[in-house]
């Protein structure tokens, strides 16, 4: 016996529509959280992390026991988060001895875990050090900039799959048209060496050059770090292949108001607008408002009333 | 020499990327390494800029809006692509006949009422239960309620459509094109053989499984271990209260009381009478007087009240068939109110 539910109230059934699967994806929502132990470090780290990405993250600050992303049995509690929060990619912070200031950023496919990196974090400096022109400060959720540089980027597995990481933790929403108005922060990522690499957030200035394109010039702003990759867990070939799957069916436009056939042929429908003949003028001036007729009339007239008096006068 | 500086810029993600980049020595001290970090970083992004700047731009009310690019890099996605919903039942039928859909108009002419009236819902067009009169026809049986039969059969329609949806969802969620937001839930357990379906156990229920089990040892659970967290057991003890074996006579003798309850209450399941003669009679007397007064007031000055000395009615006076009778007595005085327990 199977009853069928559907919700209720219309907020609800919203919810569900934003977070049924869609054909083209905008963004994802970051989960932010912690495992026993966090030093003062991690914990402004998180939380700066969680400013930068104000309206797409939500932050747990209660103490998670039960999770260890890279072993088997320890997924279980990241992925019910992930289910309950419509989050894919989360930040788990936890300090121990052997990895202190430890980071572990991952990603989920279908609520299941799909990677992982783990990074710790060293010489770490907080938004407040930074001293800078206040009216330069970015914008809550503007879409930033993303530069990385190093041969490394290319070169070593563990940082091209970290490269490809922040790429998805850091930009903003997906969006098809931006205004150049709203680009005003960078993330600044350089491979420093083989296993370090340092991230910074700056504010970008658009300067008047000569021609149209802007000069740029960098303020550093928020935080800095030096992360150094410690471990992380590919995504096995199978997931992978479904992961980065395109459908073509949502890239085609629907065309109005054309229809047809092979038989037919392409048949298609025009709209007109009112073309308001009654108040158009006409092309050819109508016989009585030509001015030859006009000063010909008024001369008889003239005539007219000149010969009555003459014949009035005798 | 120009592959050195080639970098990949993905305008769709804001993204540039040089991949060449490497220090030429190692950076001595902190301050450094962040200089030429930036520096490298203000290239990079006036790369993306210039790319960016060279789009066709149009205006809107803050500045110039871009129409970006699609981005190169390619993402994983975070959930999978939607799956199509499989055709119904109705959909495989109309493909298989050939029968297309036809565009039906959300309101009709209602010659009745002259006016332009839903084709669904509330006070729709010719709706079937608001037909006032129904011609019986030669197949009908005499002492048929044909709006009844209407209702049933509409009923019967509601079924059957809900039991084809019910259908078409469960075949969708089979592959896993459900619509988001639909869920089936399972509503009860199937019922094998002549068992009864389960008994769904209340939250006081299970809270007295504990005690329950523990009468089952000798000393009644007494010395049983307590696991952390389990709350002691209400109700110990007697369930049944007794009165006490001796007591005085009189309005609190509860025994009295007790053998009086059962007693009203088999009389008035035994009594047939419908009419609660107490009730009626006092009733009665009050109209009666209430009549007489007015009348007396009207016509006579000398009422009987006045001519007493004290102006109050005589004692006697009120004629009343109905004797006060003792509580338990007959007529079914026990119950006020005439009901049957």
């Amino acid at each position: 016996m199977m009853k069928i539910n559907t919700p209720k109230k219309k907020r609800v059934l919203r919810e569900l529509e934003k977070r049924a699967p869609k054909l083209v994806e905008t963004g994802k929502k970051t989960l932010i959280l912690q495992g026993l132990k966090t030093s003062n470090v991690l914990n402004s780290v998180l939380k700066e992390i969680y400013h930068l990405k104000r309206d797409s993250s939500v932050r747990y600050t209660r103490k998670n026991d039960n999770i260890r992303p890279f072993e088997s049995g320890g997924e279980t509690s990241l992925e019910f988060f992930s289910q309950k929060t419509d989050c894919s990619i989360f930040v788990y912070g936890n300090t121990s001895k052997k990895r202190p200031d430890n980071i572990v950023i991952g990603r989920t496919y279908d609520h299941q875990i799909y990677d992982l990196v783990e990074v710790g974090v060293e010489n770490f400096k907080p938004m407040e050090s930074f001293k800078y022109d206040k009216k330069l400060a970015p914008m809550v959720g503007s879409k930033p900039f993303i530069t990385f540089a190093g041969e490394g980027f290319e070169s070593i597995d563990e940082l091209k799959h970290l490269k490809e990481v922040l790429l998805d933790l850091f930009r903003g929403e997906v969006v098809e048209s931006l205004s150049l108005v709203g680009l005003d922060r960078v993330y600044v990522v350089t491979a420093v060496s083989s296993d370090r690499v340092f991230l910074t957030h700056c504010a970008v200035r658009l300067k008047k050059s000569g021609s149209v394109v802007p000069r740029i010039e960098l303020v550093e702003v928020g935080p800095s770090m030096d992360l150094v990759v410690r471990r992380h867990r590919l995504p096995n070939e199978s997931l992978r292949k479904e992961a980065m799957r395109i459908s073509t069916d949502g890239l085609k436009k629907k065309i109005k108001n054309v229809v047809g056939d092979s038989i037919q042929g392409k048949i298609g429908k025009i709209y007109m607008p009112d073309q308001k003949i009654g108040e158009m003028a006409l092309p050819n001036k109508a016989k009585g408002v030509k001015r030859e007729r006009r000063e010909a009339k008024l001369k008889h007239s003239e005539h007219a009333a000149k010969k009555r008096k003459e014949d009035g006068a005798d | 020499m120009e592959a050195e500086n080639q970098m990949q810029v993905d305008l769709g993600h804001l993204l540039a990327f040089d991949p060449y980049h490497h220090f030429p020595s190692p950076p001595k001290s902190r301050e450094e390494l962040v200089t030429q970090c930036l520096s490298e970083g203000t290239k990079l992004v006036q790369a993306v800029v210039d790319g960016l700047f060279n789009l066709t731009s149009t205006e809107a009310l803050e500045g110039p809006l871009v129409k970006l690019p699609k981005p190169t890099t390619r993402l994983p996605r975070e959930k999978h692509l939607p799956r199509p919903k499989p055709p119904t039942k109705w959909e495989l039928f109309a493909k298989s006949k050939g029968i297309q859909k036809r565009k039906k108009n959300k309101v009709l002419w209602d010659e009745q009422t002259d006016s332009w009236k839903r084709s669904y819902g509330y006070d729709r067009v010719n709706d079937d239960a608001d037909v006032p009169i129904i011609e019986a026809k030669m197949t009908d049986e005499p002492g048929g309620d044909p709006f009844a039969k209407r209702k049933e059969e509409k009923k019967k329609r509601v079924e059957k459509t809900e039991k084809n949806r019910l259908q078409n969802l469960k075949q969708a969620a089979k592959i896993g094109a459900l619509p988001s937001h639909v869920q089936l839930a399972a509503t009860a357990l199937p019922i094998t053989g002549t068992q009864a379906p389960p008994k769904k156990i209340t939250k006081d229920e299970l809270g007295s499984v504990a005690g329950l089990a523990a009468t089952a040892t000798a000393s009644g659970g007494k010395f049983d271990k307590k696991v952390a967290g389990e709350k002691p057991v209400k109700h110990q003890g007697k369930h049944r209260k007794f009165l006490p074996a001796a007591e005085g006579s009189g309005m609190g003798n509860r025994e009295k009381e007790q053998t009086d309850k059962v007693l009203n209450k088999l009389m008035a399941k035994n009594s047939h009478e419908i009419l609660n003669v107490g009730k009626a009679v006092s009733m009665y007397n009050v109209k009666k007087q209430r009549d007489g007064r007015n009348q007396k007031g009207r016509s006579s000055f000398d009422s009987s009240s006045k001519l007493k000395p004290n102006g109050k009615p005589m004692k006697g006076d009120k004629k009343s068939p109905y004797q006060k009778s003792r509580k338990g007595g007959s007529h079914g005085g026990g119950s006020k109110k005439g009901k049957a327990e």
